[in-house]
Parts: structure tokens; C-alpha cells; sequence
């Protein structure tokens, strides 16, 4: 059913009870020409553009719990792509082009917000970093305004622009913003669905059937499922699906942890982000302030972490932003974030032949969401990496031809 | 947040130390001999075990002393530390 004014009118008559399903959840079948495991926002991107794009449509999206329950829900929900690698810009921008007509491409609306995007600068160093950066974005046809002081002032009047460490500038991308992240996971499967993709939740990957270095299929807690091709699109365990397959991956997991206020009138129009203080803050449709900050520094996958992180967090915030010293927080949650040494994410074949992997994201996996799908599909579809995706291949890090973004920003993101 | 018992200076607030990854990776005898695969796997790959973990930690914000230990990545429970003179203790997951 294509959702319009007319849908929801007569629908309205019935009193909204009869709305269908958005999407079927039928039993796994023994095979499929695809099966991609992860039900989060990136691995129904895959399955989508494999079946709206590649002609693929016999595919399966296997997910352990529900869909979107892992990072794809537990994200601050922040799109952009002012990145300084070129590697990188492709793909970010690739995805922020994607999400300018993604509600109408899904007939789902992901409530994209493209509000613009503000990086704070705090010191002489965060100056240059932003001036570089900006100038990278430049030439990679990336909107970037520097801001001054006073031009900050003016976007986000209650910020306190002399504090412990004065803001001295800004990068604006007006063209970064927020999206709804729940709607983008059911988009995306409402949209797959409707297009003959089998979705099937509550059902966990425990292994993978390998023949003579060639994966054949896997093995689920519903049963084994035959597959010519698997893609591996998850967040938070792509070191355990490794393992099972036999490999290792130069990922580390890390709890990071996002909390959100109480619901106020709207106050703050745009996303802010500082390195510098590391807390980044943006107001969500409901009214809530929507917090985010660095990771916990130690591998864990307790899906919490620890109220230090918190604290320095919520200090950075009443530091920049005094106006909201006793708000009071309303929910904290943590997910767990793959990271890479160089901050990039890996898009690969791997040793295992048939079998890809789309993980490594790290604290920054949503805005991608759209691009990663879209390039991950062509890849899993055509014999070659798409040409986006390739430099993300897992053997940068025996070449040395790293995409270094980690170094670029001197946080995580 | 939890308390880490050092092996030098007894049990203090993990706020007064840093977490610094896998523990006992050997620095290869022959870095000569090594291929770039080996190497890529020496600098970059790591253990990423949900379950028990054995990693560095150091008492940055107090005798600055380095030591290992072993944590459930599950629980975050911390179950051992030890000088990094000594072996690695033996524990089941």
C-alpha cells in the first residue's frame, strides 16, 4: 500500500484499525541468492538497493533481534559528510546525496532534517583543523561556511562563547542535519519488502557453512539457510562473525554512550558538535536534547558504560550551554561501536570467498546508512567492489593505504 | 565505573587509570623476515573477544606503572591484575 493524504483519509474512516503490516515476517526458506545478516539501518539499505537497483530480489535479511535494535536505534541520529579524506567524502556525500530524496524514494517519511551541522573550534589548533578540513571539503565540491564568534552567536543565541575554553569559530555544513532513526530501519524494510526481500527477525547467525574457502551458507538458530553470496552488515559483533568464520578483523568494540533531556519548547535549530570539549547536542522533534560524547575507553560489550563518561560529557554541555544547567536527563543508553584503527569503516571481500563484510563504522555509522547500502549492494551484486566502496577494502591495513580519519579529527566519530 | 585492584599500589577509582588494549603481543624477532601481511597483522589486527580479555592497563593519575589484567568484556568484570613480569594467569570463559 503506497502511503498518501488519500491512505491516511480512508483510512481515517476505519479509524486507523486496519492499516497492513508494513512489512511480512515469513519463516526463513532453505536458500536464498543473498542473505545478508544484520537488520539494522545499513544491511536493509543492502537488501534494498539489491532488489530495487541490482535486480536481486531473491534475498534475505536475518537479524538476531528486532530490526533496528542495535546501533541503528541507539544513534544520535546526526547526518553529514564534511570529512577530511576524499575516500571518505565519497562515500558521506554519496550518502547525503541519497538522503535528500530518501522519504519519497520509500514512500516512508525519515524525517530528514538536513538543519545544518556546526564544529566548533576552541583553539588555535581546532582553527587550523577546521581551515583544513573546510578546504578539503572545497575541493570535493562539500558545502563548508566558516563562522565567526559572532556568526555561532547568532545561530545558537544562549551559547556561552567565553568559557573554560572560548569559542574562537566554526565549519558550518548546512546541508548536515538529523534524521529519524527508527524510521529509517522500517523504511528501508517496508520498502525491501514490498520488492520480495524476505525479512526474518529474532533469529541469530550461530555460523557460517564454508566449503574449500567458500561460504555456501549459514547456520541460524531457525535452521541452516543456503546462500550463493553473504553479506555481513552488523555493528557491535562483526569481530564474533569473524571468528566463526575463521578470520580476524583490526576492529576493537567500544561502549558509547548517548543520553537525552527532558522535552523542552524548541530552543536549539541546528546540530552543534565540538571536538575540542568532545559533546555534541541537538533538540529531536519530541523537544528532547539530544546528547552525545566520547566512547568508553576499554573493549566491552555490556552495551553501558561508565558515568565518568557521562559526567564529562554533561560538564562539557553546561560549560558551553549554562541555559541548560538544570535540565534534567531523562534516559541514557549505550551501544557498542566497532572501531577501526584509522576511524574508516571496512566495505570487503574477505578471505572467505562469497562472503562480505560491511562493518567497522565505528561511533559514525548512521549517517552512511543510504551510501553504505547503496555501494555494499552494487558490490555483493557485481564481481568487482564498487569503485566508492573499494578503498575501504580490509587489505588497506597489510598496504598500508589507510583513510586516516581518526588522525584528521583527533576523536573517534 | 569500577575499582581496579593494582598490583603496586592497591585498589583505586578506574578514573585514575587508562585502558590500552590487548595484552602479551610478542614484537616479531625477525621484523626483516616478516611479510607485509604479518606485519599489517602485528601493527593493526586484534583480539576482540566477547567474553574474557586480557589487556594493558597503566595508573596513569598514580604510580604510572604499567600491569595487565583480565576482564570479562560481557560483565565488565575485572578478574585478575598482575605485574607484567608475570605470566598470564589461566581462566575459562
Amino acid at each position: 500500500m503506497k502511503y498518501s493524504i488519500y491512505s491516511l483519509i480512508r483510512n481515517a474512516f476505519s479509524y486507523h484499525e486496519d492499516w497492513p503490516q508494513a512489512w511480512r515476517s515469513p519463516d526463513p526458506r532453505s536458500s536464498y541468492e543473498v542473505v545478508i545478516v544484520g537488520g539494522g539501518g545499513h544491511g536493509l539499505a543492502t537488501a534494498y538497493y539489491l532488489a530495487s537497483e541490482c535486480g536481486v530480489r531473491d534475498v534475505a535479511v536475518i537479524e538476531k533481534g528486532w530490526l533496528g535494535g542495535g546501533n541503528t536505534g541507539r544513534n544520535t541520529t546526526i547526518v553529514r559528510s564534511n570529512y577530511l579524506w576524499d575516500e571518505s567524502a565519497a562515500i558521506y556525500d554519496h550518502s547525503v546525496k541519497l538522503w535528500h530524496g530518501l522519504s519519497q524514494q520509500l514512500n516512508y517519511n525519515v524525517m530528514f532534517s538536513p538543519r545544518g551541522l556546526l564544529h566548533l573550534a576552541h583553539s588555535v589548533h581546532d582553527m587550523q583543523e577546521i581551515g583544513r578540513r573546510g578546504n578539503s571539503n572545497f575541493l570535493n565540491g562539500i558545502d563548508a561556511e566558516y563562522l565567526t564568534p559572532q556568526q555561532v552567536k547568532e545561530m545558537v543565541p544562549f551559547i556561552n562563547l567565553n568559557c573554560r575554553y572560548p569559542v574562537m569559530g566554526a565549519l558550518l555544513q548546512r546541508r548536515g542535519g538529523v534524521a529519524r532513526h527508527d524510521a529509517v530501519a522500517w523504511g528501508y524494510a517496508r520498502a525491501a519488502d514490498a520488492l520480495g526481500v524476505d525479512i526474518i527477525q529474532n533469529c541469530e547467525v550461530t555460523g557460517f557453512e564454508i566449503d574449500d574457502g567458500t561460504v555456501k551458507g549459514v547456520r541460524t538458530s531457525r535452521g541452516n539457510i543456503s546462500a550463493n553470496k553473504v553479506g555481513c552488515v552488523v555493528a557491535g559483533n562483526c569481530s564474533v562473525l569473524a571468528e566463526m568464520a575463521g578470520f580476524r578483523l583490526p576492529i576493537e568494540s567500544f561502549p558509547l554512550q548517548a543520553l537525552v533531556s527532558e522535552p523542552i519548547k524548541p530552543i536549539i535549530d541546528c546540530v552543534v558538535m565540538s571536538n575540542g570539549v568532545h559533546a555534541y547536542i541537538s533538540q529531536s522533534d519530541r523537544g528532547e536534547l539530544v546528547i552525545g560524547a566520547s566512547s568508553d575507553a576499554y573493549n566491552s560489550y555490556s552495551q553501558r558504560g561508565g558515568f565518568n563518561v557521562i559526567e564529562d560529557t554533561v560538564g562539557a554541555i553546561v560549560e558551553l550551554y549554562p541555559i541548560f544547567s538544570r535540565m534534567c536527563m531523562l534516559r541514557q543508553w549505550g551501544g557498542i561501536v566497532d572501531v577501526t584503527v584509522d576511524r574508516s569503516p571496512l566495505i570487503s571481500k574477505t578471505p572467505i570467498k562469497n562472503l562480505y563484510i560491511n562493518c567497522g563504522w565505528g561511533t559514525g555509522g548512521f549517517k552512511a546508512t543510504p551510501g553504505s547500502g547503496h555501494v555494499f549492494a552494487h558490490s555483493i551484486a557485481g564481481t568487482d567492489m564498487h569503485p566508492i566502496a573499494a578503498p575501504f577494502s580490509i587489505d588497506r591495513f597489510n598496504t598500508g593505504a589507510l583513510i586516516d580519519e581518526g588522525a584528521a579529527a583527533a576523536v573517534a566519530h | 565505573m569500577f575499582l581496579i585492584n593494582c598490583p603496586w599500589c592497591g585498589q583505586r577509582e578506574q578514573a585514575e587509570f587508562s585502558c590500552h588494549g590487548q595484552a602479551h603481543i610478542v614484537r616479531p624477532k625477525n621484523p626483516n623476515d616478516l611479510s607485509d601481511e604479518q606485519w599489517g597483522d602485528y601493527v593493526f589486527f586484534r583480539d576482540n573477544p566477547k567474553g574474557i580479555h586480557y589487556e594493558r592497563w597503566v595508573h596513569v593519575h598514580g604510580c604510572r606503572r604499567w600491569f595487565n589484567a583480565v576482564r570479562n568484556t560481557v560483565t565488565d568484570e575485572l578478574l585478575v591484575t598482575y605485574k607484567p613480569s608475570e605470566s598470564a594467569p589461566e581462566l575459562e570463559n
